[in-house]
């Protein structure tokens, strides 16, 4: 089955992306043509579609940058207090990861709503709106990213932190090591296995936002300012019907994220961890 | 705090562990405004569900309501088909996180416990198929279903996310299999146990954490997906399901707020339920996977 829903469709769009494909071919009206490269030289001649992809390069890592430090700081954070307010932390972290993505981005959007949102009340915007402009929509994206995506990496370098023997802290704090020192110097190292993982993963996720760009700028912004590329892909192929396009985007993201992996595995060889 | 008035320890040592306690405080009263502002929305969500109109789309907005009202709840649920949709979420939900702990236990058992040609292989393969762009596949999807002559139907919602939540899980499930030394295997088989019973008996049981931490991941990507539903549900939509029927009421123009934030709860809630029932074995869980 993994072969069959997995492995085919790749083959398959990877297939789509060299043949000329639009509504005529789904339906059948005209026959498919071989185009080589050409949806890719097409692709790589529309100067929207670099502009998307630094846009979703610079964006996806200031996703993971964020969630990740506010993660990390958490999770020490949750190692330094004690039960209460560990359990209220903890709860609300959980309560923000069970979340759906389409409820968490509408809730957010809410938030800030221009008219009736209680942000802008407080901070005394007025109707400012923040989906306007391309860079406060962009952050207000990532703010909900970030909510939505930190209680992961929070729980899990929580346990890894656990995990850590308490005499090694303790030898650290007598030797009169601070905080920041203790977490660079003997957590992070002890961690590295944990930190590789979580921010892989992040990688991965924040790289392949979708629903939140989708819902919370209306499909890409007001032109599509706000486009990255998992979006722009689906509105090439969904919305205007050219699904070769869409489907050589896709091929680009993959490769993208192929070599991520490859960073991946070479960091897990050389911690000599088998497969 | 008796160890401060203890004569043996250094100036230093003292100075540092009275520092210590006004650290500790404000770590606590930081973790609190923390979960306060990450717990905010979720608190804005539910009070505006129960907020009557009026208050809603009030320009002054307050943090509290004098009337709750049940109107908004009522527009959902009144909503037609609302109460098909959440049964088609429910039905897409179970039967992929089933299916999927079914598959990827004996998946996982099968590539730490037996070492065959093309292992490695495989697992890599594994993980490349977590990188893959879901949204991008979907457009190859849509001709796989419409091939298989599935569109419209909750096949074409079990089946991809079945596939989709498979290689996360198995990846997970390793570690804990991995956690269970050989040596039990070979006393459970000098005993006289079948490869099944110990499969199912003592194996099974071992690495519960594990199936859960990893359902409780493909029980939300089943539960949130819409990208699926929006594609492969295109004409029937009494095949649709919860995500759908949300977006009903968010117009980009005129958003209906009151009914966006009931069935943002009516959604919310049963995963919620889900977290905190397995939210113990979950830490527990994720350590253990992570460590491996």
């Amino acid at each position: 089955m993994l072969g069959g829903l997995l492995a085919y469709p790749i083959y398959q769009l990877g297939l789509i992306s060299v043949f000329h494909y639009t509504q005529a071919q789904v339906s059948g009206g005209e026959p498919t043509t071989f185009e080589g490269f050409g949806n890719y030289a097409e692709l790589f001649g529309d100067g929207q579609f670099w502009e998307v992809l630094l846009a979703t390069v610079v964006f996806a890592a200031a996703c993971v940058v964020s969630t990740l430090a506010v993660g990390c700081a958490l999770a020490v954070l949750l190692t330094r207090v004690r039960a209460v307010p560990r359990l209220a932390l903890m709860l609300a972290a959980l309560g923000a990861w069970a979340t759906p993505a389409i409820t968490g981005s509408t809730v957010w959007l809410f938030l800030f709503d221009a008219d009736f949102g209680p942000v802008n009340r407080v901070l005394g915007l007025g109707d400012h709106s923040w989906t306007y402009g391309r860079f406060s929509a962009f952050f207000l994206v990532l703010l909900e990213v970030v909510w939505c995506s930190f209680p992961f990496v929070m729980v899990t370098v929580y346990a890894g932190i656990r995990a850590v023997p308490a005499e090694v802290l303790e030898a650290a704090a007598l030797d009169g090591a601070s905080q920041w020192r203790i977490w660079r110097s003997v957590l992070a190292p002890m961690l590295r296995p944990i930190l590789v993982v979580v921010t892989i993963q992040s990688v991965i996720w924040d790289f392949k936002v979708f629903t939140q760009i989708y819902v919370m700028t209306g499909g890409g912004g007001i032109a599509g300012q706000n486009l990255v590329l998992n979006v722009y892909a689906y509105q090439k192929a969904f919305a205007s019907s050219q699904y070769s396009l869409g489907a050589a985007i896709g091929v680009v993201m993959l490769l993208i994220l192929l070599a991520v992996t490859l960073v991946y595995l070479r960091l897990l060889r050389r911690q000599g961890e088998e497969l | 705090m008796s160890l401060v008035r203890q004569d043996g320890e250094s100036r230093v040592n003292l100075l540092r562990r009275f520092t210590r306690r006004p650290g500790r405080t404000a770590a606590e009263a930081t973790a609190l405004v923390v979960a306060a502002v990450v717990a905010f929305p979720l608190y804005w969500m539910v009070l505006s569900a129960f907020k009557p109109a009026g208050e809603i789309e009030s320009s002054e907005p307050r943090p509290w309501t004098l009337a709750p009202t049940l109107d908004s709840f009522r527009r959902v649920f009144g909503q037609q088909d609302f109460g098909r949709y959440f049964l088609n979420s429910v039905v897409v939900a179970v039967a992929v996180v089933i299916a999927s702990a079914f598959i990827a236990f004996l998946a996982a058992t099968a590539v730490t416990r037996f070492r065959f040609r093309l292992r490695t292989t495989l697992l890599i393969m594994f993980l490349v198929a977590q990188m893959v762009p879901v949204e991008a596949l979907t457009i190859p999807l849509f001709f796989v279903i419409r091939d298989l002559g599935q569109l419209n139907t909750l096949w074409s919602l079990i089946l991809p996310h079945i596939a989709f939540s498979l290689p996360f899980a198995i990846w997970m499930l390793r570690g804990f299999v991995k956690g269970v030394p050989e040596a039990l295997e070979e006393a459970a088989y000098m005993d006289g146990a079948s490869r099944a019973r110990f499969l199912w008996q003592i194996l099974f049981p071992l690495v519960l954490p594990g199936l859960v931490a990893t359902s409780v991941f493909s029980f939300i990507s089943a539960w949130n997906d819409f990208l699926f539903a929006k594609s492969f549900i295109i004409s029937d939509i009494s095949r649709s399901t919860l995500p759908m029927a949300l977006l009903v009421f968010y117009k980009p123009d005129d958003p209906d707020w009151g009914g966006v934030m009931a069935a943002s709860t009516v959604m919310t809630i049963p995963v919620l339920i889900f977290f905190v029932l397995v939210q113990r074995r979950l830490v527990s869980g994720l350590g253990g996977a992570v460590k491996d």
